[in-house]
């Protein structure tokens, strides 16, 4: 049998498709997420060398990890409507910016938290938070950018090549803590294996998986109100139930 | 070659110039990037004379000394290379230990040591309950002790 992989390629069809998985990605996202905080706040052993604060590391990592990933995938996306002019792939990478740079933004702030009891400052302008911040930056440059345009189609070229010349930011944020003298410690987690107790992985794995879930959930929320902005003069759009009534 | 591919090449090409260029500013950039100097770099008057810079290592064990005031410390930093004595007046983050990492800014003086405004501690990547730790310990120091024999 033969699948037509650009089925769901398709605006009208993609838009049923994400409104059937929302809710899946929704509960999961809620089950992974109380899991985790159980298993991160009441089966995961105290730290050693840093007590009890350790623990703001099952949303620091989670929410750090995602504002990378995130952003590949949107530039990713915005790659793919700039090359095949395929409408779906830039409205997704618009819908999935803002949840990325919520994430960035998470990842900073819990940072900072983290920073001062552990390292006595709030922020030190070392080359994985600065980084990091430039990634956020990115984001907000890309929403802001599309933003000003008012054709969309026009907008979604421009905020592509952003998104896309951007990327490079990435791998160094990922390796920034090898390259250079940091105040931020090394990976714990690494193609080789954790160097981390098996409670504190089970803890950020759940986690992990739970701000996947959130992620996906809202992005598909997001392309679906896109998706019915751009689209509303044509009949589908109009066809529908949710917007007759 | 069609229209897609063109574009798919220009964005490919596009995106390694843009990485090299990135890649040859930070490495032209090497030492403005790092956070901190190493005793041995200090040693080799790679850090800045007469200006602020931040040196980083580990506290030596047993260099810790604390004055009457219960305020300033004296310790030493090192790279397992060089060593740095330290003179900080304040109060030290939580984790700043013997043995283990610290960032301090502030400036070499003429009586060759550095005078710190500032000192954060660096943890490591590794975490563990506290029993874990004991037995890691204990395992490293009867390995000390055999390879000593």
């Amino acid at each position: 049998m033969a699948i037509n992989w650009f089925k769901y390629s398709a605006p009208s069809t993609f838009y049923g498709l994400a409104g059937k998985l929302i809710p899946w990605f929704a509960l999961a996202a809620l089950a992974l997420f109380v899991a985790g905080m159980y298993v991160g706040f009441y089966v995961a052993p105290t730290d050693a060398v840093q007590g009890e604060a350790y623990r703001i590391m099952f949303i620091h990592v989670p929410a750090s990890i995602l504002s990378m990933f995130l952003y590949l995938i949107m530039a990713a996306y915005a790659a793919l409507g700039l090359i095949f002019n395929t409408r779906l792939s830039s409205m997704m990478a618009t819908a999935i910016a803002p949840t990325g740079a919520l994430f960035a933004f998470i990842s900073l702030w819990t940072g900072a938290f983290w920073g001062k009891p552990m390292w006595g400052a709030w922020w030190v302008w070392d080359a994985r938070l600065t980084s990091e911040l430039i990634l956020l930056f990115l984001y907000l440059g890309f929403i802001a950018l599309h933003a000003s345009i008012d054709d969309p189609r026009r907008a979604d070229r421009a905020a592509a090549l952003l998104a896309i010349v951007g990327s490079v930011n990435v791998p160094i944020i990922y390796f920034s803590v090898k390259w250079w003298n940091t105040l931020h410690q090394g990976s714990t987690i690494k193609f080789s294996g954790t160097s981390m107790h098996v409670a504190m992985q089970q803890a950020l794995l759940l986690m992990f998986l739970a701000c996947w879930c959130y992620a996906i959930a809202v992005a598909l929320a997001r392309v679906r109100s896109i998706i019915l902005e751009r689209e509303r003069a044509t009949q589908w759009v109009g066809e529908l139930k949710e917007v007759q009534s | 070659m069609t229209k897609r591919q063109k574009r798919l090449a220009f964005i490919v090409g596009g995106l390694a110039l843009v990485g090299a260029a990135v890649g040859l500013v930070l490495f032209a950039l090497k030492d403005n990037v790092s956070l901190y100097f190493t005793p041995t770099q200090v040693f080799n008057k790679e850090a800045p004379q007469g200006r602020s810079f931040r040196i980083g290592g580990l506290v030596e064990e047993g260099s810790v000394k604390r004055e009457g005031d219960g305020l300033t410390v004296h310790f030493v930093v090192t790279d397992r290379v060089g060593t740095m004595p330290v003179v900080y007046k304040g109060i030290l983050p939580d984790l700043f230990k013997e043995g283990k990492g610290i960032v301090a800014q502030g400036k070499l003086e003429a009586d060759g040591v550095f005078h710190a405004e500032e000192v954060l501690a660096k943890h490591d990547e590794n975490y563990m309950p506290p029993e874990a730790k004991d037995a890691l310990d204990k395992a490293q120091k009867t390995q000390e002790k055999e390879s000593a024999k």
